[in-house]
């Protein structure tokens, strides 16, 4: 039975993960070749950096990841701080849905509803070329919203509500209440929400390629159009320097929770 | 109105939906007494606590403070201070910084801060916990924190919300006698509010019972325990045997099928009246020579005395005495005449004081209920 469960979990993992050991491996290969390893290079490193189209959609993506999360974080937490002070009642739990909605909804209805409410409003505003960097950022953060409001909700609803009246009792403002003290207390939680976002901002490809238009190309959407032509190894450049830089966030967000463990451990001693 | 009251509520009348909490409460509080409001869970002590704070609006009525309305003047502008049930520490911030909270937002130079806070540790023997994590406290050490952090900003009143329910038996008795203390050594008002009428007897100057959201009596911890108004609060404070009488004549009553020589008055010929005898204040004697004659029915030991229940002509009395009877044991009981005290009939009257239905474990269910005292504060 020991011996069994073993199987399996290896089996599991080695299914996951040699597809990218794969990837990697070849992306050092010195030919084009996709069956055979020649011999180490890191021409296909140097290659992408002559490819200004994936550096600029690289350029494209991370500001797009960066101004969605921070902007839907914000939108999010207002509109968690909003939702919790709701009674219980239809009006909450119709909010709630209207909330989980776009999370439910398939991508592909989302994006191609949110290209034709572009095109609506753009011919009725009467501007010609309307798709781009906005539309883009409107759309991330449209879709980032209810995962950031989901994370932080939990984190208010465990917050003691005599919290906010406390700091009042001890002469702040209800405003200056939630920024000294409810916000300390669901940090994590808006944490968590913007990490989110960011990386399904990073990751989506749907809705970006309903909603960016002609000129605009973010990583998701640029790598489709390379795989419409013939696959070259700099697509597995990229995907392994992409693979590392998850990699390296993942583990320095573990490894900053380990160190806030450790001191919070120290100062209860 | 008087030079000393401090606070001053009048005709307060709150309802959370179709639940009336408080009904045209009328109170009045001196500076520098310790005030506790004590009744059952859901009685509206806490909403008035509140409304004092300025956390809950009153539908009806007016807050005084000092002679003023401040019925719209915000919590952070009262000159009131509370410190939670739960304690509601900042647990983002260590010791230090929960004390200085108020004194910060109150733009205090740093060195005042630092001088204040020391005081305030002192004074709740916290002594060198500065930088401690809140987390990192025992229940008891949190709630010294939450004491600290409310005196810390120099209030007039401290308004204290069950503020020992969370703590062991031990630990809260030594709280009591410290909060007395505390307040006593600063002169400033505490309103108190518990379920526990021990505490409340031992602590307060004054006791105010509630119940329904209606004071059912205003008095001195002796003038509630020993003259209490009405069955509930007679019930409520301490054990009491609670028996339908007719008084026939100043300082004369009938109870239980034997006349009694009594110390009260003013009542109507031949009224009908509610009797109250507190269970330590019967004398066990020989069967001959009891006033009433009753079988015990059950024993049980409490360490300084046995607790029977008493069967006399169907209604069962409790006794406290330090002399053991058996099971089955026909005994004598003899009542002095300051022992009994007699009470206007009353809406409780006929539900409170018969211990035919008593039993500990429905003691403690019912108190396990306390804590939710939300008094429909639900959000």
């Amino acid at each position: 039975m020991k011996i069994l469960s073993k199987i399996y979990t290896f089996l599991v993992f080695f299914f996951l993960y040699i597809p990218i050991f794969v990837l990697i491996i070849f992306s050092f290969n010195e030919s084009k070749s996709t069956s055979v390893f020649t011999g180490f290079s890191f021409d296909w490193y140097l290659a992408l950096l002559e490819q200004e189209d994936i550096l600029n959609a690289l350029k494209t993506t991370l500001i797009l990841a960066v101004g969605s999360s921070v902007i839907s974080t914000v939108f999010g937490t207002a509109a968690a701080v909003g939702i919790d002070s709701l009674r219980k009642g239809w009006l909450r739990s119709a909010t709630m849905g209207v909330t989980n909605i776009p999370m439910m909804n398939p991508e592909i209805v989302t994006g191609f509803s949110m290209m034709l409410l572009f095109v609506f409003a753009s011919k009725l505003l009467g501007i010609s070329d309307s798709m781009g960097f906005g539309t883009l950022m409107i759309a991330h953060i449209t879709f980032e919203l209810p995962y950031v409001i989901l994370n932080v909700l939990p984190k208010l609803r465990q917050t003691d509500r005599n919290l906010a009246e406390a700091a009042q009792d001890l002469g702040c403002r209800p405003v200056q209440a939630f920024f000294k003290v409810v916000l300390p207390s669901i940090k994590p939680g808006i944490i968590t929400g913007m990490i989110m976002a960011f990386t399904l901002s990073l990751d989506d490809f749907i809705i970006s390629y309903f909603t960016n238009g002609r000129e605009f190309q973010t990583l998701p959407t640029i790598i489709y159009s390379m795989t419409k032509k013939r696959v070259t190894p700099v697509i597995y450049s990229l995907s392994t320097l992409i693979f590392f830089s998850i990699l390296l966030l993942l583990i320095l967000t573990n490894l900053i929770q380990y160190l806030n463990e450790k001191k919070q451990n120290k100062t209860s001693d | 109105m008087e030079n000393n009251i401090i606070i001053d509520l009048k005709n307060i009348s709150v309802a959370f939906g179709d639940n009336q909490v408080l009904k045209n409460l009328n109170l009045y509080i001196r500076d520098g007494e310790f005030i506790t409001l004590l009744g059952p869970s859901g009685c509206g002590k806490t909403t008035t606590l509140r409304i004092i704070a300025g956390f809950t609006a009153p539908d009806e009525g007016q807050v005084y403070f000092e002679g003023k309305l401040i019925n719209n003047v915000p919590p952070y502008k009262r000159h009131v201070n509370t410190v939670f049930q739960r304690y509601a520490l900042f647990s983002h911030l260590n010791v230090y910084e929960n004390v200085a909270f108020g004194l910060r937002n109150k733009r205090m130079k740093e060195k005042e801060i630092r001088e204040t806070v020391k005081q305030m540790l002192e004074l709740v023997n916290l002594k060198g916990f500065e930088r401690r994590h809140i987390n990192s406290l025992s229940g008891g050490q949190q709630q010294r924190v939450a004491i600290a952090r409310a005196l810390a900003v120099n209030p007039r009143v401290l308004l204290l919300d069950e503020p020992l329910g969370a703590l062991d038996l031990k630990l809260r008795k030594d709280m009591q006698n410290e909060l007395k203390n505390i307040q006593q050594r600063l002169g400033i008002t505490f309103i108190y509010v518990t379920h526990d009428q021990e505490e409340a007897l031992s602590m307060s100057d004054t006791i105010v019972v509630m119940n329904n959201g209606i004071i059912q009596q205003i008095g001195t911890p002796k003038d509630i325990y020993n003259e209490p108004k009405n069955a509930f609060v007679a019930d409520f404070i301490g054990e009491s045997n609670i028996v339908d009488g007719i008084m026939r004549d100043d300082f004369v009553v009938d109870f239980s099928g034997h006349r009694f020589d009594c110390l009260d008055k003013g009542f109507a010929k031949d009224e009908a009246v509610d009797v109250v005898v507190r269970p330590e204040d019967v004398d066990v004697v020989p069967l001959e020579k009891g006033m009433l004659k009753g079988t015990v029915t059950s024993v049980v030991f409490k360490g300084v005395h046995y607790e029977m229940i008493v069967d006399i002509g169907g209604f069962k009395w409790m006794i406290q005495s330090t002399d053991e009877q058996q099971e089955g044991d026909k005994i004598g009981l003899y009542i002095e005449p300051d022992a009994i005290h007699i009470m206007k009939k009353s809406e409780y009257s006929g539900m409170f004081g018969d211990y035919s239905s008593f039993s500990e474990e429905y003691d403690e269910l019912s108190n396990a209920e306390e804590p939710e005292e939300a008094d429909g504060e639900e959000g």
